[in-house]
């Protein structure tokens, strides 16, 4: 098991990333820089959080034309598994391989602090071995959270169940006061219509140590790395959907 | 040389004089320039450093001592802390988002010049009363400020402090502080050695931005500051972050003899300073450095402040393997000189020379001035504290509420939750949890660090304020579970050419000379503001010490909440519960007075309780540890219980009818209020599990530090009984509900 974590020009969870694949949960991991036009035999590939270029022009709109990029896109397409964080889940919108885009929080201020999300789909690479409704507690910490997608998308995005990280309060409650940045079905995350691109605003490679914190985000890496030992090369938006009998077979809900 | 040329430049007729006899002969305006901004105020210390060298700056672990771009002190495993704290008060009240940007990037270019992977920052704050539009103008723009930068550039602000008080209105102190962790034998300095090396510059390109702005913090405000706007560098987090890892990977392939950043006084000051260092010399064409605009002359090219630029010697025959690391991060290093051995700065403009000055006459021979010092006649007067001084006082759970809903006390959540304070993944402490902690990786060791400083102290008794100061900061770390290791220092303070302030400037200084020789703790550098004052109106002395401590492991590490129900609360470090008043929070909240003797210091109990605390909580006995400072006690308490899932606290402290008082002889006001919101020094609040009690309490008596078990966790409200009647008996919830949206509360009250 082998994970990439792609590092562009302003990256700055780069490093968190690397270290709690690599230290913290034991598995393979390398840099990819952003010049690179290979994965190097990566199973999977995070994009990290950071200001990528500084997002001095829009967060993520100028990372999306790195040459790197271009090797992403292809993975994606092949059905591999694709996490993006925060920047990351801005640059994956900005190469199209996310609908949606982030507008400014709602405060117009920088926000960092842990939050709740349920887990609304269990059938993705990166929430397989969670449970349906499961709350998981994440830090943020960003400026441009607030998700927006014209309604007929949103609406798409609903019925395809591609919403798969949702702001929650205590009780599991999707309501306005858990909703950091105001985004749209308080939505903290989303995937692809095949479902291997993955991407959240929250850190989970920030809580896989429960001296930081929260140990929950190792969920996530420790989902993509039982998909990937069960469908053995990465496969996972076959059109035949047999990832998803697999995650399924692992996913404890069903 | 006309008067008004060097009125113009700051420099005085007497400072030109010396230039000439330097120089043998005028200088040319490009070296007037050069010399006015290198002999600044700001640059030079000319004003403090004969004091400054009455600071403790040698131990054991220490690396790297004042003179450099920031101290060093060993924490094991080969590895160093590089620390550092600087001050971007002028620019911070002038251009509030940018004055406190740049801070942030000139003290984590300090840092990596040191060869240090920056991997946390601090903030201490002041600011005038938030009544003022343009008070929450200004604490919008700096904390903005801050979190963009540091934000962007992926370095943590892990704590801080913030202050709100009158004095600060016109000229509001931002401190800045940076740790980086660096093998001790990567440590680079900044020295131009080599003869015949090659001279780089890297980074944003020069502008005009910025020209004076060392001399424009070497003056006093007045109401046309404004106009100096253009003085005020714009910060680019994103270059920063470029040359941050690219210089890390540069000095990593040993192709670098020293780098500077060019911040203060720029170009002037990096070639200067590096040569002087290295006892060298340096050959600059002007012509070559990267130029934002056209039409630069060399004056405005060695004086820029453009900001994220910065100067290196390379090896002889790396500068391919130098130029091509930089190309990786879309750098580009420029070859603008050579290091030369005649130990003169010459700069060249297309071939002839415009300016010959020797570097050690620029860096090191300031004029260096003993300013007159005299403490104010009517000091002691203006300051006495009698009965005629306080007004009828409300009841106890009334000033209670009244100082959880201060600004300075009220909860910081609206500041550092605008701030990265995760990313890098080492904060064990998170802000507003207690001391902050960061782990250093690879290893099972974490630094513990405090920023503190009370100006109101500060102005009552400059020398206890500096030694507060100290001891404060050093007890915070110990509360972490960490013993100190080594300081750095912020003196902000008025016009040193007037002599009662240069009085407090001295008596701050030997203060804090003698708490950190007595609590045995080095100063490894620092930074001094003067000229903190607007139209004649100074902010108090406001010394801000920086303490790191080591904490051997940091899975012991402890915060401030109340962790669980049921345990012992032992106040730990009172001789009495009878604290002073003077210079307290309570006095000016509910009195409005500053006035008083703050807090007495006994150093050597202070020194026991350092001794003591880190021990304990890493042999597992203290499960948790808050110093008790503004609001006394009772607020200390209520700290502790509060962002706890609800874990009261039930206290007793018993009968005080016979307690002496230490308010010499005299007690002001209800003896409750002493013993519940007085400030006394050197209290710590520590919880231990039952079956520890004994073992904590005989430890303490080993140590000689006086310890009280007064009450037990538990319950969901702040009980505090006193003379066998509740004094304060509050829920939590609601007490926590004050605290917590306060400060939100004064920032919102009217539209800026």
């Amino acid at each position: 098991m082998k994970f990439a974590v792609v590092v562009f020009p302003g990256s700055n969870c780069d490093h968190d990333a690397y270290h709690a694949v690599k230290h913290v949960l034991g598995h393979d991991a390398n840099f990819l820089w952003h010049k690179d036009t290979s994965l190097k035999g990566a199973d999977a590939v995070i994009l990290p959080g950071g200001f990528s270029y500084g997002d001095y022009l829009r967060t993520g709109a100028v990372a999306r034309f790195s040459p790197v990029m271009k090797a992403v896109a292809e993975l994606a397409a092949d059905g591999g598994a694709v996490l993006g964080v925060c920047n990351g889940f801005q640059i994956l919108q900005e190469a199209g391989l996310l609908e949606g885009a982030m507008l400014r929080n709602q405060s117009l201020k920088f926000r960092c602090e842990h939050v709740r999300v349920s887990v609304e789909q269990t059938d993705t690479p990166f929430t397989n071995l969670c449970r349906t409704g499961q709350v998981l507690k994440m830090p943020i910490a960003h400026g441009e959270g607030n998700f927006y997608a014209p309604p007929e998308v949103l609406e798409r995005l609903e019925r395809n169940r591609q919403v798969v990280f949702r702001y929650v309060d205590a009780d599991g409650e999707p309501r306005a006061a858990a909703n950091p940045n105001g985004s749209l079905h308080n939505i903290a995350g989303i995937c692809n219509e095949a479902r291997n691109v993955v991407a959240l605003m929250p850190h989970p490679e920030r809580a896989c140590e429960s001296a930081l914190g929260s140990a929950d985000g190792r969920l996530l890496f420790d989902s993509v790395v039982a998909a990937i030992r069960l469908a053995g090369r990465p496969a996972f938006g076959e059109p035949s959907g047999s990832l998803m009998a697999n995650a399924g077979f692992l996913n404890p809900d069903s | 040389m006309n008067d008004t040329l060097l009125e113009q430049h700051g420099l005085t007729r007497d400072e030109y004089g010396r230039i000439v006899e330097i120089l043998g002969r005028e200088p040319t305006l490009t070296e007037l320039g050069m010399f006015s901004v290198m002999w600044s105020e700001h640059c030079s210390y000319k004003s403090s450093r004969l004091h400054l060298k009455k600071l403790p700056t040698a131990g054991p672990r220490v690396l790297q001592g004042p003179g450099e771009n920031a101290g060093a002190v060993e924490i094991g495993d080969g590895l160093a802390a590089v620390f550092k704290i600087e001050s971007h008060n002028h620019p911070s009240f002038i251009e509030p988002y940018q004055g406190a940007a740049t801070g942030v990037g000139g003290i984590i270019r300090d840092i990596f010049t040191m060869g240090a992977r920056p991997i946390a920052l601090m903030d201490s704050l002041r600011f005038g009363t938030l009544g003022s539009p343009l008070t929450r103008r200004i604490v919008h723009g700096v904390v903005a400020g801050i979190a963009g930068y540091g934000n962007s550039i992926g370095i943590p602000v892990v704590g801080g402090e913030a202050v709100f008080d009158a004095c600060y209105a016109a000229n509001p102190v931002v401190n800045v502080f940076c740790l980086g962790i660096a093998r001790t034998d990567h440590l680079v300095k900044g020295r131009a050695d080599g003869v015949g090396n090659p001279v780089y510059y890297v980074g944003a390109k020069t502008g005009r931005d910025g020209i004076h702005g060392a001399t424009m913090a070497s003056a006093e405000f007045d109401e046309q500051s404004s106009s100096k706007r253009p003085n005020v560098q714009v910060g680019d987090p994103f270059m920063e972050k470029l040359l941050l890892e690219a210089c890390l990977e540069v000095l990593r392939s040993g192709a670098l003899i020293g780098l500077q950043d060019m911040g203060a006084a720029g170009l002037t000051c990096a070639t200067s300073e590096m040569s002087a260092r290295a006892r060298t010399g340096m050959d600059v064409e002007v012509t070559a450095v990267p130029q934002r605009e056209t039409g630069m002359t060399p004056y405005e090219i060695m004086l820029s402040e453009s900001q994220e630029r910065m100067l290196f010697v390379v090896k002889t025959g790396r500068e391919a393997d130098v130029e091509q690391t930089f190309e990786k991060w879309d750098l580009h290093a420029v070859k603008i000189g050579v290091v030369t051995d005649d130990g003169m700065v010459r700069v060249r403009e297309r071939g002839t020379a415009v300016v010959e000055i020797p570097a050690a006459a620029l860096a090191d021979e300031a004029p260096l001035y003993d300013r007159p010092y005299r403490k104010p006649q009517d000091f002691d007067a203006e300051r006495a504290l009698g009965p005629e001084h306080l007004r009828p006082a409300p009841a106890a759970p009334d000033v209670f509420l009244a100082l959880l809903a201060s600004p300075t006390i009220a909860s910081k959540r609206w500041i550092f939750r605008q701030y990265d304070h995760m990313v890098r993944t080492n904060t064990l402490v998170l802000p507003g949890m207690g001391t902050a902690v960061v782990r250093v990786k690879g290893t099972k060791r974490a630094l513990a660090m405090s920023l503190d400083g009370n100006g109101r102290y500060g102005q009552l008794d400059p020398r206890r304020g500096a030694i507060l100061a100290v001891a404060e900061a050093a007890r915070n770390v110990a509360c972490a579970g960490g013993v100190p290791i080594g300081a750095t220092n912020n003196l902000n303070f008025g016009n040193p050419e007037r002599p009662e302030i240069m009085w407090q400037l001295v008596e701050a200084i030997e203060g804090m000379a003698e708490a950190c020789r007595a609590l045995d703790i080095p100063i490894t550098g620092g930074n001094v503001s003067l000229y903190n004052e607007t139209e004649g109106r100074p902010i108090y002395p406001t010394p801000v010490l920086g303490v790191v401590g080591l904490i051997e492991d940091g899975s012991k590490v402890v915060g401030r909440a109340f962790p669980e129900p049921d345990l012992s609360v032992v106040l730990v470090g009172a001789r009495s519960l009878v604290a002073e008043i003077g210079g307290s929070e309570y006095l000016h909240i509910v009195h409005g007075q500053v006035r008083g003797v703050p807090p007495a210091v006994d150093l050597e109990a202070e020194r026991a309780l350092h001794r003591l605390l880190p021990r304990a909580i890493q042999d597992g006995i203290v499960r948790s540890a808050h110093d008790v400072a503004e609001g006394g006690l009772a607020v200390a308490l209520a700290e502790c219980c509060f962002e706890n899932e609800d874990i009261g606290v039930k206290i007793d402290l018993g009968t005080l009818a016979t307690e002496p008082s230490p308010d010499e002889g005299w007690t002001p006001m209800p003896a409750d209020h002493s013993v519940l919101f007085g400030e006394a020094a050197g209290r710590v609040l520590v919880t231990v599990r039952r079956e520890d009690e004994a073992a904590f309490l005989a430890r303490a008596e080993a140590e000689d530090v006086c310890v009280r078990v007064i009450g037990r966790t538990g319950g969901n409200r702040v009980s505090i009984d006193l003379n066998g009647r509740a004094a304060i008996d509050e829920p939590v919830r609601e007490a926590e509900t004050v605290w917590a949206t306060a400060l939100e509360r004064a920032l919102a009250s009217r539209a800026a």
